[in-house]
């Protein structure tokens, strides 16, 4: 990088020091976190021109752009953090419309008293998810407030991405008739967490999935192009998505419990905490409605893709006025998949 | 999931459905009510209903804790919450339950109050240590399934000499309940019980003896799983055909004659009778509850803050003393899904995720007709 450096006096102390009110003062002590800590990790020539702003090309075609807060608690939960979330949400946030995500804005609020050591490490792994998922984050913004004022870290992100010619990918498209697919296990992001949550603690050997689906989307796309709907069930799970998809484009779903994949830990946790893991977040998981007759190659390019190992058809899309889920248990009777109330809470009896 | 998986099979299931389909008469009806919520849950989750036979009708009881706690103790709650600067401990499941005006712990919270879900008795008893300098309270719901474990907080804050500690006791019984649903005038269409599976592994099955003598309805008491319910179901049409009338126990693997004896003498060590107990849907019944003893009167929280309980009369449209008897379904209710909603609940049954009419919108509601089924 040849930006001259703010003058200063000594570099910034990673491994004890924390944030302060300085750090978002828009002075010197600023000037040296944002090159320290965030250029040096994301590393690219729009941040390092040191712009209010990335000025990039426009290509011909459609450009698809999305936004993501990101205020997980705990920070750090196991397999991945705060950091990569932010990017791998909203990178498959831009996926879902079938586009190639390009760029990546991203803005931190800071509390005070927050380690820098874990500040670091949650831009490092922001950078590292970057690069995997071959994005920049080429601007940014930081912002500090008073302790108490926020929970250690909140960033939001907000990407754009271009879709190919031909690729029209909506959750207003699915039709009677269309296969439902998904890309592996559910549930694994937020038992994951929940294992990490205070008062709840528990041992589990679950990583959450968090991971960007734009390559295994690229590959759905090009064997399929004419996918309806793509659609990532993060908060609310399976059960959420459904019903959106559902109720955005005016058809029933159906689906079949023993085909939707769930890992024996966390049917486990899941049993144990009387929760149900169709409610359960995942933020590595893609929910694909297509014309029944491109489902077989739908699959297996999913299944050929290191993410989609578990994918499986499970399920269809009905005529259905009232826009209900429905899903035939393993048991053998039939039941509504409905939106969740409020929160999911476990039971007491 | 070992355990789990071999009562949910469904080979086992249509085998057991053709047992069912053998033994009903289809001469004549069968209206079996499943106590807990435990039960309706399943019911609903599996879809066990569909393999049942016309004729054979579940009908979905009280059992829910959440949802037979009456308004003015959920009002009681939120005035402890917002008037007294306490820290209210609770199970999640109490936080979403409206009080008067659609008031509730969470909205308490999100005005200021300090409410923290707990998943157990002992995580209060921590927010009591790590807060010495604040007053930490246990708001204590459920049937005798939850109620062990809040004497043994009580006797271990007492242990600890805990002075910042205390409980609201809003813990009922369930053999009570049913008194109350069979002693009640007035036309009931029940012919037999699905009996409770957690708490009987605490009471015992001969904690429910009196029902067959006094009021000439088997009982059979049954695990939470899908498989068990439906063994229940036969077993009752069983007695029910062979003009037998008496407790049995299908959940084995659990449930003794005798009961869990420790978790009965905490319970009596620490807990006394109530003579009356508002239950929401089903109004006040006698010795139905229990409240602190006298000797641990210290943690009762309740005489710590002077609280009382205003009673406050359920909504008029609400079917639930119907339905919790049997004589209604939750579709016959007028503000079923319209003004009452697992989002915006009304009445006791639409509360918590095991309240029949909950449980009916949330995983039935497609085999109701059109019109009543819009959200």
């Amino acid at each position: 990088m040849t930006t001259p450096r703010t003058p200063r006096i000594r570099p910034i102390d990673f491994e004890h020091g924390r944030i302060d009110l300085t750090h978002g003062s828009g002075g010197r002590v600023m000037a040296q976190l944002i090159e320290e800590c965030f250029e040096d990790a994301f590393d690219n020539a729009y941040l390092a021109k040191r712009d209010d702003h990335a000025n990039f090309a426009v290509n011909a075609g459609r450009m698809v752009m999305s936004t993501d807060g990101f205020v997980i608690s705990p920070l750090f939960f196991p397999g991945g953090n705060i950091g990569s979330l932010a990017v791998h949400g909203t990178v498959n946030d831009i996926a879902m419309a079938g586009a190639r995500p390009l760029f990546l804005s991203a803005g931190f609020i800071l509390e005070e008293g927050l380690p820098l050591r874990d500040l670091k490490r949650i831009v490092a792994s922001m950078a590292q998810a970057a690069r995997d998922a071959g994005v920049a984050v080429v601007t940014g913004d930081t912002k500090v407030v008073e302790r108490g004022k926020g929970d250690g870290i909140f960033i939001t992100t907000t990407g754009v991405g271009a879709v190919p010619d031909g690729v029209d990918i909506s959750a207003d498209r699915a039709r009677p008739g269309d296969a439902v697919l998904i890309s592996g296990t559910i549930g694994d992001h937020g038992v994951a967490v929940m294992s990490k949550r205070a008062g709840l603690s528990f041992e589990t050997e679950i990583l959450s999935d968090c991971a960007s689906l734009n390559g295994i989307v690229a590959d759905m796309v090009r064997a399929a192009p004419g996918i309806h709907v793509l659609r990532d069930p993060t908060r609310g799970g399976l059960g959420a998505v459904l019903n959106e998809i559902a109720l955005q484009s005016g058809v029933g779903v159906r689906i079949r419990e023993r085909d939707i994949p769930v890992k024996p830990a966390v049917h486990g946790a899941c049993e144990f905490l009387g929760l149900d893991p169709l409610y359960v977040a995942n933020e590595g998981k893609v929910v694909c409605f297509c014309a029944a007759s491109d489902a077989p190659a739908v699959l297996a390019a999913m299944k050929a893709h290191p993410l989609g190992r578990d994918a499986a058809v499970i399920g269809e899309v009905v005529e259905d006025s009232r826009r209900f889920v429905t899903m035939e248990t393993t048991f053998g009777g039939a039941r509504i998949v409905d939106w969740l109330a409020g929160e999911q809470l476990p039971r007491i009896c | 999931m070992r355990y789990v998986d071999e009562f949910r099979d469904p080979v086992l299931a249509k085998r057991l459905a053709a047992a069912i389909r053998a033994e009903a008469r289809p001469e004549r009806t069968y209206a079996l009510m499943e106590f807990c919520g435990g039960h309706t849950h399943a019911i609903f989750r599996y879809g066990v209903q569909d393999l049942l036979p016309p004729n054979v009708r579940m009908v979905h009881g009280p059992g829910c804790p959440v949802c037979v706690l009456p308004i003015g103790r959920v009002d009681l709650a939120i005035r402890l919450a917002t008037e007294h600067d306490v820290i209210l401990c609770t199970y999640g499941d109490l936080l979403r339950v409206p009080g008067s005006r659609r008031a509730s712990l969470y909205k308490a919270r999100a005005e200021g109050a300090d409410v923290r879900m707990v998943y157990s008795t002992l995580d209060a008893l921590k927010v009591a240590r790590d807060n010495p300098g604040r007053q930490v309270v246990f708001f204590a719901i459920g049937f005798e399934t939850t109620t062990p474990p809040t004497a043994v907080a009580i006797l271990q804050a007492k242990a600890e000499g805990l002075k910042n500690f205390s409980v609201v006791c809003n813990h009922v019984l369930t053999p009570a309940a049913m008194h109350g649903i069979l002693a009640a005038d007035g036309e009931m269409r029940v012919d037999g019980f699905v009996g409770p599976a957690h708490v009987s592994a605490v009471t015992g099955s001969d904690a429910f003896l009196p029902f067959p003598r006094d009021f000439g309805k088997p009982v059979v008491i049954a695990g939470f799983e899908p498989l068990d319910v439906m063994d229940a179901v036969r077993l009752l049409i069983r007695q029910l055909n062979e003009g037998r009338c008496e407790v049995e126990n299908e959940y084995v693997r659990v449930v003794t004659p005798e009961g869990n004896r420790k978790a009965q003498a905490l319970m009596a060590e620490v807990f006394t009778l109530r003579d009356s107990f508002e239950w929401r849907g089903l109004g006040p019944l006698p010795r139905s509850a229990l409240r602190i003893a006298d000797a641990e009167a210290e943690f009762d929280a309740e005489l710590r803050f002077g609280l009382h309980t205003t009673a406050v009369a359920d909504h008029p449209a609400c079917a639930c003393p119907d339905i919790l008897r049997g004589t209604k379904k939750p579709t016959d209710c007028k503000i079923f899904g319209t003004g009452c909603t697992p989002d915006n609940p009304i009445g006791a049954c639409m509360v918590s995720s095991e309240g029949a009419c909950a449980a009916y919108y949330t995983y039935g509601r497609f085999r109701a007709p059109e019109e009543t089924s819009v959200a």
